[in-house]
């Protein structure tokens, strides 16, 4: 057990400590908002290395070894500074990594530069109406007329379509092949005729999704990553990426923090939250929870780095960390009482409704990026052994 | 950075595991508890060959100086077979209380006695908890005096007692004025008794003046019953699993149903971050020495609360038979029934967490 980052480390964290104070007014707040200083922001840390560290330099990185203490330093300083750590976006955090393994070299250069700066900000066409957990029976098909693909079909879930540039899109080019052997994975802009984004408002009133419909889009040939037929395995490393990113313990943390300065602060009957008994047993049910959430991510973070197996560790992030913030959020309203309820700019709002936004928010997030039940079919599956459901004779 | 187990610490874990499945077999177990032996000599005697007493005892004094997660790492093996063996107190809690608050003359005497098992030594710090039945021990410096209840690995030489002002003490098993009374519990598989002092003389240890060392040991008790805990429970998932995947309905083996499936599936999401919990609190417990109160309190309560979640749910998806004595799988179950409410439950812990945080 050694639970420092290392000696070695301190002047790579002063000198983010350095950079962050020199350049904290140049932070953007909104960053779908303004996209020019978005784009500003986001080249002056790929220059300083806080943003691509790890992406070749010709491909428009900061061409740095990855180092995972580094990343981790990075992602701890921002946090403590509150300042946002660039743009992350499906692009960027999901299809660039996938890209950089299996597109051709041509399609890197042409997409991976301007996907880091935001030049192009992306979207991500894979849930259909009636292809949810079931993904691999999307309907959206593409159909090869001379040198282009012809997609027609919805998309559904699309979040940020409305100001993305860009799709990566699951289309089926085989009907004939098997479920999973007929997808394709397909790239095309926005601006492209016949493409019609529904905004798709949700329980916490805003539009955090989108419809998308697809009539007569022709797509250039050429923007198809991996060969036809692939698109299942493509779509595949995608998801492999963002379930890392969801219920990451560190923001639960934060959250938790938050709780208590509330539980100290609030009063019901002039007595604090805090002293009631059975709020506070409640609070420090969570905090063990988050207690042994964050130990597991400690856990992870040295199984990458010394390249020891943690899988089954890795699988139940996703179920665990999403579930624990939707009852964190739950609890802060429960100790609210009426006060819970209050929404948008209420008289007596708390902290900005934050509570009840994220209640709502984490319970879209228990569903979304494969719902809870998919994940427990996952770990007892993959990771405990157990036999798939046989399947239904058609 | 590396926040994992070490090469050494899997071959311990796994030396011990090899041992337990040869010497501690079920039906060894079963006879233990069905029988009236004060102790399973035959596989104490073959765990103190591979050095599990002497664990936590220096070099110096005959023990090996291992770390408090090498301890846990046994204890969680131990608690994976159920072990019918006394550990908590006389492994970790006692060599521990010793070591760091007896005097030299005390060290001399007790420790390499602990380290190769040749004495037992129970521990009595419950009251210091919570005290049930007015229990309370008192002391003039010399003797003690009062009642102490829930008393870990009872079945022993001697024991570590702990007075009103949590100061610690050690007594002889054959000390006069001392009556000793088993309890009978759930859980046979290890002895919990009640000490019974009048003008029974004590030892006390010097440094246990300073209450936070009682403090101390119970922390350390609290992360060995966690980790007996995990091992309890990982071994209940274990044979849920292999059971669902024998046991065919309807045609098919019910681990293909997603209702059992998904039984599964919580038991393991829920019980893979105790697994970290434990082994940081084991490691915070020796290395970072501020964290360490409220990450043992944490710990103690929210293995105990998933061990009770899987106990019960392994139970379930055994079905009838899992109720029965036939398949045993009710040791497990009953096994961290105890290790939840010994040394403070979950509510007592987590009460205790809270006020380490001044909340309020």
């Amino acid at each position: 057990m050694d639970l420092s980052y290392g000696t070695q480390y301190d002047a790579f964290r002063e000198q983010t400590r350095q950079f962050l104070r020199a350049h904290a007014e140049q932070a953007p707040e909104d960053m779908l908002a303004d996209r020019q200083r978005t784009r500003a922001w986001q080249e002056l840390l790929i220059k300083h290395g806080y943003v691509a560290r790890s992406i070749p330099k010709q491909y428009g990185g900061y061409g740095a070894q990855l180092d995972l203490i580094e990343s981790r330093i990075i992602a701890e300083e921002f946090a403590k500074a509150q300042l946002s750590p660039g743009f992350g976006g499906q692009g960027i955090a999901y299809l660039v990594p996938a890209m950089l393994e299996l597109s051709t070299e041509e399609q890197i250069k042409r997409f991976v530069p301007p996907t880091l700066t935001t030049e192009i900000i992306w979207c991500e066409g894979y849930s259909e109406p009636n292809a949810g957990s079931d993904l691999a029976s999307l309907k959206t098909s593409a159909v090869l007329d001379g040198d282009h693909w012809v997609v027609n079909g919805q998309k559904i879930w699309t979040s940020t379509a409305e100001s993305a540039d860009w799709m990566f899109c699951l289309v089926r080019t085989e009907p004939e092949a098997p479920k999973h052997q007929g997808i394709s994975f397909l790239l095309f802009s926005m601006d492209t005729p016949g493409i019609r984004v529904q905004p798709l408002r949700t329980m916490t009133g805003e539009a955090h999704f989108n419809e998308v419909f697809f009539t007569d889009v022709r797509v250039p040939k050429d923007q198809i990553v991996g060969q036809r037929g692939q698109g299942w395995m493509v779509a595949n490393r995608v998801l492999l990426h963002e379930r890392d990113d969801l219920g990451d313990p560190n923001a639960t943390l934060l959250r938790l923090n938050a709780l208590i300065d509330l539980m100290q602060r609030e009063t019901v009957d002039g007595r604090r939250l805090i002293d009631n008994p059975v709020y506070r047993d409640r609070l420090m049910r969570i905090q063990g929870e988050v207690m042994a959430m964050r130990f597991n991510d400690l856990r992870l973070l040295s199984a990458r780095l010394n390249e020891k197996d943690a899988s089954l560790a890795a699988m139940i992030v996703k179920l665990q960390g999403t579930e624990l913030r939707h009852q964190l959020e739950g609890l802060a309203i429960d100790a609210l009482g009426e006060l819970g309820i209050l929404y948008r700019d209420s008289p007596y709002l708390r902290d900005n409704a934050s509570w009840q936004w994220n209640y709502m928010f984490y319970l879209g997030l228990i569903i979304g990026g494969g719902t809870a039940q998919i994940q427990k079919n996952i770990i007892s599956e993959r990771g405990l052994g157990m036999p798939r459901e046989p399947k239904v004779a058609k | 950075m590396e926040f994992g187990l070490s090469a050494e610490q899997l071959l311990l874990q796994e030396s011990i595991g090899r041992y337990l499945e040869r010497a501690a077999p079920l039906e060894r177990v079963r006879a233990f508890v069905d029988g009236d032996e004060p102790r399973a000599a035959d596989i104490w005697a073959g765990l103190c060959d591979l050095g599990i007493p002497a664990m936590l005892v220096n070099e110096q004094h005959g023990g090996i100086g291992c770390t408090v997660l090498d301890a846990a790492l046994a204890a969680e093996t131990l608690g994976g077979h159920v072990a019918p063996v006394p550990f908590v107190a006389t492994a970790a809690m006692v060599p521990w209380a010793i070591a760091h608050a007896g005097s030299d003359e005390q060290q001399a005497g007790w420790l390499p006695k602990l380290a190769e098992g040749e004495v037992v030594t129970g521990a009595a710090l419950t009251e210091v908890v919570g005290a049930r039945e007015d229990a309370c021990v008192e002391s003039d410096g010399k003797t003690l005096r009062g009642k102490a209840l829930f008393v870990l690995d009872f079945e022993a030489n001697g024991y570590l007692v702990a007075d009103q002002q949590q100061r610690l003490y050690l007594v002889k098993a054959d000390a006069a004025g001392l009556a000793r009374r088993l309890l009978v519990t759930v859980d046979a598989t290890r002895a919990v008794g009640e000490l019974v002092f009048d003008s029974t003389p004590a030892d006390m240890l010097p440094g246990s003046a300073d209450p936070e060392i009682c403090r101390r040991v119970i922390d350390l008790g609290r992360i060995m019953l966690a980790a007996d805990t995990l091992g309890a429970a990982q071994s209940m998932i274990t044979q849920a699993v292999e059971y669902s995947k024998q046991r065919v309905q309807f045609g098919r083996p019910i681990g293909s149903f997603q209702a059992v499936k998904h039984m599964c599936a919580e038991m393991a999401a829920r019980l893979e971050p105790c697994r970290a919990m434990v082994w940081y609190a084991a490691h915070a417990f020796d290395a970072i020495v501020d964290e360490s109160r409220l990450t043992a309190c944490h710990t103690k309560a929210h293995v105990a609360e998933v061990g009770t979640f899987v106990a019960r749910t392994a139970t379930e998806v055994h079905g009838g038979i899992g109720f029965t004595d036939e398949l045993g799988l009710h040791l497990w179950f009953k096994r961290i029934g105890a290790n939840r409410q010994l040394l403070g439950n979950p509510d007592r812990a987590r009460e205790e967490a809270a006020r380490l945080q001044e909340l309020p």
